[in-house]
């Protein structure tokens, strides 16, 4: 039961993305050639709601089901790792056309092909975690 | 039916993908994907390579459910909440696609030049596949996250790294798209 609506809000996730078509490797394209407005209205509402959210959260001290104060984790600060780490992972992106969700969700749309990618991120989590002391962040 | 049928615009599609934010912070939790790839790092005994990977991956079962749950998605929204229409491209999309090589676009979800077996099961499109997962696996661990990690939490939360590791993500993505997908294909 505890686990039930995890696995639900899993269940949205893949609907809301494939119903949106933020799954479709020529969306990813499009955007990246700036020829629709599609994935910028979506990443841009989403964030203007989850602002809005968010802000709402911590002005009204907001507990979660578990009781306990509702805490996002600041992020580190850096500049290094996120440009860097971030630029690899767009050109993953735009290459595959998937990110660390929607590749779950597309197996389940029917292309297994899909685990061939999801081995290869998992294969550079790996590498990352064996290199990441030698790595400037 | 018919509005659940057709394709969501993203009016309706952001403020969901919110929602899901909301959803799991009310539950205790945070909204980021990527992590589950180190987790099935931790399962696979990657801990006795690189301290990174030592910690108790079960705390993350809650995580791993919302994946099981994405695949289940995707099967639902494909076989009973579709109707089979191609996605609305601009036409100048598919035409730049079509002198890339690319026929049909957007008549499926994924182009077949990449994802079918046929092409995969080529040295080429294995690579393809394999570096585009790999660069999507370091990159994001590298950057402490991803779309949902970043563009929508950290942006959410007001916070300049996910900011940084969004023109990041750009910087990545308009290089393949402009510059290397033209040398591939």
């Amino acid at each position: 039961m505890k686990f039930l609506k995890f696995l639900l809000v899993g269940v949205f996730f893949g609907i809301v993305l494939v119903k949106s078509e933020a799954v479709s490797w020529y969306r990813i394209f499009e955007m990246f050639k700036f020829q629709s407005f599609h994935m910028y209205g979506i990443i841009g509402s989403a964030v203007l709601l989850g602002i809005t959210i968010v802000y709402t959260i911590k002005k009204t001290k907001l507990k979660s089901i578990e009781g306990k104060e509702i805490y996002l984790p600041p992020k580190d600060k850096s500049v290094t790792r996120y440009l860097l780490g971030g630029s690899i992972f767009g050109l993953g992106w735009a290459l595959a056309g998937a990110c660390p969700g929607p590749m779950y969700i597309l197996v389940g749309t029917g292309v297994l092909s899909m685990l061939v990618v999801i081995a290869g991120a998992v294969l550079g989590t790996f590498l990352y975690g064996v290199f990441r002391h030698k790595l400037p962040h | 039916m018919e509005y659940i049928l057709k394709p969501w615009p993203w009016y309706v599609s952001g403020p969901l993908i919110a929602t899901i934010l909301l959803l799991l912070l009310y539950f205790g939790k945070t909204f980021g994907m990527s992590s589950n790839l180190r987790t099935f790092c931790s399962i696979g005994g990657a801990g006795k390579y690189a301290d990174f990977f030592k910690f108790d991956w079960r705390s993350q079962k809650w995580n791993l459910t919302v994946v099981l749950g994405a695949v289940i998605g995707g099967f639902i929204a494909v076989q009973f909440l579709s109707n089979g229409a191609p996605i609305d491209l601009n036409p100048e999309t598919v035409e730049d696609l079509k002198k890339l090589g690319f026929q049909n676009a957007g008549e499926s979800i994924l182009p077949p030049e990449i994802y079918s077996w046929e092409n995969v099961l080529t040295l080429k499109g294995m690579l393809i596949l394999l570096i585009g997962g790999l660069l999507v696996g370091f990159g994001t661990r590298y950057a402490g996250g991803c779309t949902s990690g970043h563009a929508i939490t950290g942006l959410s939360n007001l916070q300049l790294p996910s900011l940084i590791a969004v023109i990041g993500f750009f910087i990545g993505g308009l290089l393949m798209t402009h510059f290397i997908l033209p040398l591939i294909f």
